[in-house]
């Protein structure tokens, strides 16, 4: 990708900064850390807040359930260059370990595929090989929802 | 008591020792997300309705509003963990394999319920089903359908 060919996000999708204006991506400290055309990568740090079960202090799957919808999101956006309300379809994830306590974890997704009216996406969460994944996914987003309004960039 | 202090393994532990059911709200009192989130539980005899009282952390679109979709999934998962727990009385929790989320309608600022149903038990792992919805129970805004397994115990 030629750096005159940054991708257009919305402003609460910035890359190295945390999301803003999403309250629940916010409660997670979620942060975008690269954007491409089509790729997303993110970030939540480790929280005792996040813990599924207090006594292994593995992070709850709901957790990341967020993270990855909310990655998978952003490719969209970032591979249809538009600003469209989208909304999730479907999202299938499964589960490949448990999350290790204290370690950040990340997403990568990508939009693979647009078409006028959906985007297929897949993903992987990971600490920081992403050989060896925590979970990964698959989603299906409908574009341009909420009544086909264009969102102001 | 300070539920912080009571794990939820020490809970399933001592609802099988006395040969009754867990108690689920003390449960979900001691899962930090599911706290953080706001689950409640209303049992009624085998009937378990969850419950997730509408809070401004809960929103992942702002412009709709609407819920997280990782928070609706969070919330169908952590139902289904409960509806499993309560039937399959083991000493450790389920652990989640796989979730499939389909997203119906988009989930508005107000309470969410949802209700979970084994669909087969076997051995070692189960088949599970769950729906959220908000004022019609026959208007769901999400599915989930997932496999939990069984910790050997």
């Amino acid at each position: 990708m030629s750096d005159t060919d940054t991708p257009p996000t919305l402003p609460q999708h910035r890359a190295g900064f945390a999301i803003t204006g999403v309250p629940h991506a916010e409660g997670l400290a979620m942060t975008v850390l690269e954007i491409g055309d089509g790729t997303a990568l993110t970030m939540i740090p480790y929280a005792d807040h996040l813990v599924g079960d207090p006594e292994t202090r593995i992070i709850h799957g709901g957790v990341v359930t967020s993270l990855l919808d909310n990655a998978c999101g952003i490719a969209v956006t970032s591979k249809t260059k538009r600003f469209g309300a989208i909304a999730t379809l479907d999202l299938r994830i499964d589960y490949m370990k448990p999350a290790t306590p204290d370690l950040a974890i990340h997403a990568f997704c990508e939009c693979y595929r647009v078409t006028r009216s959906v985007a297929f996406v897949r993903g992987i969460a990971f600490h920081t090989d992403r050989a060896d994944p925590i979970a990964a996914c698959v989603a299906v987003f409908m574009l341009n929802t909420a009544g086909r309004r264009e969102v102001k960039p | 008591m300070n539920p912080q202090s009571v794990s939820p393994r020490a809970i399933l532990t001592a609802a099988r020792e006395a040969g009754t059911k867990p108690d689920l709200a003390a449960l979900v009192a001691a899962i930090p997300y599911a706290r953080y989130l706001g689950i409640q539980v209303d049992r009624k005899g085998t009937e378990i309705t969850t419950i997730l009282p509408f809070a401004q952390h809960l929103i992942g679109n702002p412009v709709l509003p609407a819920l997280h979709g990782g928070v609706v999934g969070g919330f169908l998962e952590t139902t289904a963990m409960l509806q499993a727990i309560f039937e399959v009385a083991g000493a450790e929790m389920p652990r989640p394999v796989d979730i499939n989320i389909d997203y119906l309608r988009s989930g508005r600022p107000v309470d969410t319920y949802a209700r979970a149903v084994i669909t087969k038990e076997g051995r070692r792992v189960i088949n599970i089903h769950a729906h959220a919805w908000q004022e019609e129970h026959d208007r769901p805004i999400a599915t989930l359908r997932g496999h939990l397994l069984i910790p050997e115990s």
